[in-house]
């Protein structure tokens, strides 16, 4: 009798296999249409060529702008990462600590956790005008968005996280002589912090939304300010290389985050 | 004056009476076996001795000190899971004991040497040297509780209180787990407390066994009672459940 489909578990060279198909089928009628538009209107621009695409990556990673003399794909990848990265340290830092704060202290709980599910309510792009009227047009405006957007998830996120600790262990630090403040030290921080990772890991998704929303109202260069530029000349070809290049970032900083886990928090293996 | 005082303890929660009247003495020294049917107040008894929680009425004094408001170092406990630390090596775990009493949680310098040595030495007498740098995750469920109950006597606690320490182990593991704890206790003359679901192992390893049941019953509103201690068993003599007798009745004990 055939298996149930919940039973069915593909081999590994198939699992390969069906994980190419969508990718495969997305490029195939990229070019088909492609190739279907240019055959009308060789000069095209809505879906360029994939080696016109290829071309247009070549010269934007090697040759210089002429007025700058700079590579403008390097400054942009440097400026966009230098914000996210920004934005995401404050974020952590700050939900490390108040996740912890809430999870392990009735009072602080009392006294945060409504304020916190409160803000986490809030669209933070809303806030944006707010930024930069308050911070103006600089970084600091584009730093602080990535910040408030991802903070009440990752404290909210992490205060779960604490609270769920086995409360044996909670008390059996106190049999110990633990204090509050080394409970919160020695045994809620470490145990949170491959948590706060996993939860940065998710956090990233919309860290990147702000960043390149930030970018392309008000910027002098970055990832979304470039993508949002060139939209003007319908520059089809230097927009789908910067998104794939954005892909291809994310999808790095993510394997970066799970391999520091692993490596920091072999402990943790298990539970993650 | 005895070393353990527990007068009329009372605890309920909300309306919903758990334990009743609880009244116990207990030496220094002795094993006490805590036995019963399932929700009737052995862990919320446990809970109190250890002050996670505050009785309704009443009042627990260990070594004549006044009522505890919360854990500390005086209570040792092993819990039946979680009673390690899962981010800390086996040897951190000893060490531990020492080091979470400290200001920042941790030792320095020669101190924290000598913690080392000293753990070490534990880990050696009970056998989990060779697993000294691991994490607790890698060893086996006995060896964990091992662990566990070695981390909480490092802190040289007056009583020691075990919740179902043996509940999720095999029967062969309970066995050398029983030796084990026989040998610690045998060295240290530990005042101990444990919640057992196993009604032999308590009459095996207690010097008393302690039933909690509910003496008043009512079929209409099962929860309108609290559970006490219904009998206090002598249970030493080789861990027979057996009486000491008092009058000689000239019945002959077949052994």
């Amino acid at each position: 009798m055939a298996l149930r489909w919940i039973n069915r578990r593909p081999s590994r060279p198939l699992s390969v296999f069906l994980a190419l198909i969508p990718f495969v089928l997305v490029i195939t009628a990229y070019t088909l249409a492609s190739d279907a538009r240019r055959a009308v209107n060789p000069a095209d621009k809505l879906l360029p060529a994939p080696a016109q695409i290829a071309a247009t990556a070549d010269r934007l990673l090697t040759e210089p702008d002429r007025r700058s003399g700079r590579i403008l794909f390097w400054v942009d990848t440097a400026a966009s990462l230098q914000r996210i990265a920004m934005g995401v340290v404050i974020a952590a830092a700050l939900a490390l600590g108040f996740g912890l704060l809430i999870g392990l202290a009735p009072t602080a709980q009392a006294a945060l956790a409504p304020f916190v599910a409160t803000l986490s309510l809030v669209p933070p792009l809303a806030l944006l005008p707010i930024l930069f009227i308050v911070f103006g047009l600089g970084e600091v405006s584009k730093v602080a968005l990535i910040a408030i957007g991802i903070t009440p998830f990752l404290i909210r996120d992490l205060a779960a996280r604490t609270a769920e600790l086995p409360r044996e262990q909670i008390v059996k630090a106190q049999t110990l002589g633990a204090s509050s403040f080394v409970v919160g030290l020695r045994v809620a921080l470490p145990q949170i912090m491959p948590r706060l990772i996993g939860a940065v890991r998710l956090a990233l998704g919309p860290a990147w939304l702000f960043l390149i929303a930030s970018e392309a109202i008000a910027s002098e260069n970055g990832l979304g300010y470039r993508i949002f530029l060139v939209r003007r000349f319908l520059a089809m070809d230097v927009i789908l290389v910067y998104v794939i290049w954005i892909t291809l970032l994310a999808f790095l900083l993510d394997l970066l985050l799970r391999q520091l886990s692993r490596r920091l928090y072999p402990w943790a293996e298990a539970g993650l | 004056m005895s070393f353990v005082t527990v007068q009329n303890l009372f605890q309920s929660y909300g309306t919903r009476p758990i334990l009743e009247r609880i009244n116990l003495t207990v030496e220094e020294g002795e094993f006490v076996s805590i036995v019963g049917a399932s929700g009737c107040g052995k862990s919320t008894f446990l809970r109190l001795l250890l002050a996670q929680e505050q009785p309704s009425r009443g009042a627990i004094s260990i070594d004549g000190a006044p009522p505890a408001q919360e854990p500390d170092r005086d209570r040792g406990v092993v819990f039946q899971r979680y009673s390690v630390f899962p981010h800390m090596t086996v040897r951190d775990n000893i060490i531990a004991a020492t080091a979470l009493n400290r200001p920042f949680g941790a030792l320095w310098g020669a101190a924290r040497l000598k913690a080392r040595a000293e753990a070490l030495e534990v880990l050696d007498r009970i056998g989990l040297a060779h697993v000294a740098g691991q994490y607790p995750a890698s060893l086996s469920g006995g060896m964990q509780q091992r662990l566990a109950i070695a981390q909480a006597l490092a802190a040289k606690p007056k009583i020691l209180l075990l919740d179902e320490p043996f509940g999720a182990l095999d029967p062969g593991t309970r066995l050398t787990m029983h030796d084990f704890l026989c040998e610690l206790r045998d060295e240290t003359n530990m005042t101990i407390f444990m919640v057992t679901h196993d009604l032999p192992e308590g009459f095996k390893l207690g010097d008393r066994v302690l039933v909690f049941d509910k003496p008043r019953w009512d079929p209409t509103d099962p929860e309108a009672y609290g559970a006490t201690i219904t009998y206090d068993f002598d249970a030493r003599d080789g861990g027979i459940p057996y009486q000491r007798l008092v009058e000689e009745t000239h019945v002959p004990l077949t052994l």
